[in-house]
């Protein structure tokens, strides 16, 4: 496979003017109109707009444990359908991932699927408990090479805590990505606090509960000099908030998930559990302050929170249903939709957003590179002119908890290329 | 009216007005030696309670056997299957078995809007109470007790009435559904609070909002108390049950200071000694038991107007006319024994 060539031919790169690109084996050989084709496989590209694979920060893949939702396997796949080339795992599985073996594991196992690659992110505290740092040093040196640590879906609500790992992984660059939500402000939250919950009478998820807690870690990553990443940042108070940080060379970085840039806590109004999930979506207002602050740099990158759940546990009551959506598949249709045909953000904007600048948070060495010779040739081909409504049928994920289902989104994956090898030819699984 | 009654919000004037009128036939069954129509015979309400409250199951039970529906308790409280597969296979169950409608207490909010949405059942869904959201029969009969004492008779709406409902609003269905309710009749109402116990949220509801009960007593038509649970201060609602009395209980002095002609009104149980003092609670002013009277009224009102219109098929609705009491009575005479469809 790796005297493979293959010759993508007329792509936008970036969304520039159209150009060939040749890959050779595993790395990009050749960028430029006329590059040499002979014996080559040839991608017809034309426009299509060519973009370095993309990053997630945050992915629930759910293995091992919760098999019955998502596996490395398939959820990678869905990964790759959704023109992303690695994706960083979330600790909160069954066992939690808060030592050097089951990192391991979940890494091998990403090895072993081939569609996209898997970083583990390590738990910060053992067994998500908050209280005892886990093995972050034994973590970060295994195979997994951990650099990434979040207790996700818990928020390291203890100060102490907080400030002592963040002090910790200084010794190998780590960082900490905290779920920002004030424990006690937050029992029994069901949906934003605010108009809508009033009227539907369902416990009430504060803004104020993420922004204390994001005000906090800022001031702690200020202290000790150490770097914060806030997950899924989903008010315009948290926006101001690490706006103000950054102001102050602060090392804070942050990420937005898709379905923050789009829906809002008006949709809960139909009880339909599809619309649960934590954070909880916001309002208008926020969602164009988020809009603005992912356009301006202020927000660092998209990151998906693909959160996969069985059918079960989303047909039924509000109160009853799991909280959380899927977005691997549909995440460049999102950002494409709120940010590019919205004029916020060009193309050269959503690579930076969407590959660059997560993977150099998460320090992936390998991935979210140039589209030059001698890169990685990870990439994503996308047409951005396709539109069409979202079929969950065809996720190739385990679950189809979408909140866009028979909505029309634009943009479609066609082609996805792992390290040379396409892993989507024609929007469908290689 | 729609197949469903899920919130007050989803009722107009009219067909509000339409619910009062249509119970104001309907009370006068009780007057009756044979208190039943033959209006629902055959047809089957199911009471699906999730949460205990016997008040509520016993008066949908009373409203649908006087119509001769035949009715099935269904308790699902203790059901050893998770909450989500028990809603969901309840459900499919109770299509299963022919309930025309389905009459549902539950703790979550939204519980009723679900059912009567996902496609489960194909029968009406009435909200008897679903968490921290809505109850709308108790909004009406509420608002049935305020039109009969304040003198509107019936097509008559409440227009410019001032009813004001003090307590933990927050947690109260009972205050969202009198919300929507009075103002779509025109009342205008004030809620009263501490702060602790007002959504946020609650400038966008067509209502005034006052901390001090006080201020607003001279002005009030209805002052309608709702029960506050001890346990609230546990979350620190408020500091004591004692300070919370003090502040927002209504005792004999805050009821002489309402107009002569003001009702005190309360959804029960009551909690006495802490929103409501024993003599206040006993007055002849206050319209507690006769709100459980009303109540059975209503909620005929409510299953009649949902089933017994044009579901009927070959059947001309018996309607609460008059004329047609009579015929339904005479229909009753013929089958004197034939109750207790259980």
């Amino acid at each position: 496979m790796s005297t493979d060539k293959t010759l993508i031919r007329g792509a936008r790169v970036l969304g520039g003017p159209p150009t060939d690109v040749l890959l050779d084996g595993e790395t990009i050989a050749e960028v430029g109109a006329g590059s040499g084709a002979a014996g080559a496989r040839v991608v017809e590209a034309d426009g299509l707009v060519l973009l370095p694979g993309l990053v997630d920060l945050h992915t629930h893949l759910r293995e091992p444990g919760r098999e019955d939702s998502e596996t490395v396997l398939t959820g990678t796949r869905a990964a790759a359908r959704g023109g992303f080339t690695a994706v960083h795992a979330m600790a909160n599985t069954f066992p939690v991932a808060d030592t050097a073996g089951v990192v391991e594991q979940v890494w091998r196992l990403g090895r072993e699927s081939g569609y996209c690659d898997v970083q583990p992110v390590g738990a910060v505290t053992v067994g998500l408990g908050g209280r005892q740092l886990a093995e972050l040093g034994a973590m970060h040196e295994s195979a997994a090479g951990v650099t990434v640590f979040s207790d996700d879906g818990k928020c390291v609500d203890d100060a102490v805590i907080m400030r002592r790992a963040l002090e910790y992984v200084k010794a190998f660059d780590g960082v900490i990505a905290q779920h920002a939500q004030e424990p006690r402000l937050t029992e029994g939250a069901q949906m934003n606090e605010g108009v809508v919950s009033a009227e539907l009478g369902l416990g009430g998820w504060p803004a104020v509960a993420e922004e204390s807690i994001v005000s906090r870690d800022v001031l702690l990553a200020a202290h000790v000099g150490s770097r914060v990443h806030i997950c899924h940042l989903s008010t315009a108070g948290s926006v101001e908030i690490v706006r103000w940080a950054k102001s102050k060379g602060w090392r804070v970085t942050a990420e937005v998930t898709p379905h923050h840039l789009l829906l809002t806590d008006e949709l809960v109004r139909s009880y339909d559990p599809v619309y649960k999930v934590n954070p909880p979506l916001r309002t208008e207002a926020d969602v164009l302050a988020l809009r603005a602050a992912l356009a301006d740099g202020t927000i660092d990158c998209v990151a998906t929170d693909h959160a996969p759940h069985p059918h079960e546990d989303k047909d039924c009551e509000w109160g009853a249903a799991a909280m959380g959506m899927v977005g691997l598949e549909t995440a460049l249709s999102v950002v494409q939709h709120t940010m590019v045909d919205t004029g916020l953000l060009d193309w050269a904007g959503v690579a930076d957003r969407l590959s660059f600048r997560p993977a150099h948070i998460g320090r992936l060495t390998g991935h979210g590179r140039p589209v030059s010779p001698g890169e990685p040739a990870n990439l994503t081909l996308v047409d951005p002119a396709y539109r069409g409504p979202v079929d969950p049928a065809g996720f190739a994920s385990r679950s189809r908890n979408t909140p866009y289902r028979g909505r029309a989104l634009p943009g479609r994956v066609t082609h996805t290329f792992l390290r040379g090898r396409a892993t989507v030819t024609d929007g469908k699984l290689a | 009216m729609k197949r469903h009654l899920i919130s007050a919000a989803d009722l107009t004037r009219d067909d509000a007005v339409l619910v009062l009128d249509t119970a104001e036939e309907l009370g006068r069954l009780a007057d009756r030696p044979i208190k039943k129509l033959p209006t629902l015979r055959g047809r089957t309400v199911v009471n699906l309670f999730f949460e205990d409250s016997t008040r509520t199951r016993i008066s949908f039970e009373a409203a649908a056997k006087r119509l001769s529906a035949d009715v099935i308790n269904f308790s699902a409280k203790g059901s050893s299957v998770s909450k989500g597969e028990s809603l969901k296979d309840t459900a499919l169950t109770l299509e299963a078995m022919g309930a025309d409608a389905v009459v549902i207490r539950h703790h979550d909010s939204g519980a009723p809007h679900r059912l009567a949405t996902s496609g489960w059942i194909g029968g009406s869904v009435v909200n008897a109470g679903d968490g921290t959201h809505e109850h709308p029969t108790q909004a009406l009969l509420d608002a049935f007790t305020l039109r009969r004492r304040l003198g509107a008779g019936a097509g008559h709406d409440l227009g410019g009435r001032r009813v004001t409902i003090v307590g933990d609003i927050l947690h109260s269905r009972v205050a969202r559904s009198n919300v929507h309710l009075l103002s779509t009749l025109g009342a205008e109402v004030t809620l009263v609070a501490p702060p602790t116990l007002v959504p946020v949220g609650v400038e966008r509801w067509p209502c005034e909002v006052s901390y001090d009960l006080d201020a607003v007593l001279a002005t009030s038509d209805a002052v309608m108390m709702l029960r506050v649970q001890r346990e609230r201060m546990n979350a620190a609602y408020f500091p004591t049950e004692r300070e919370y009395a003090r502040r927002y209980g209504l005792d004999g002095t805050r009821m002489a200071r309402m107009p002569e002609h003001a009702l005190v009104m309360h959804p029960g149980p009551m909690n006495r000694g802490m929103e409501i003092t024993a003599d206040v609670a006993d007055s002849p002013r206050c319209t507690a038991v006769e709100q459980v009277t009303n109540g059975v009224s209503t909620r005929m009102a409510v299953l009649y107007l949902l089933l017994g219109g044009a579901a009927l098929g070959t059947e001309e609705p018996a309607g609460p006319t008059g004329r047609h009491t009579e015929s339904a009575e005479q229909g009753e005479n013929a089958q004197p024994h034939a109750e207790e469809n259980t």
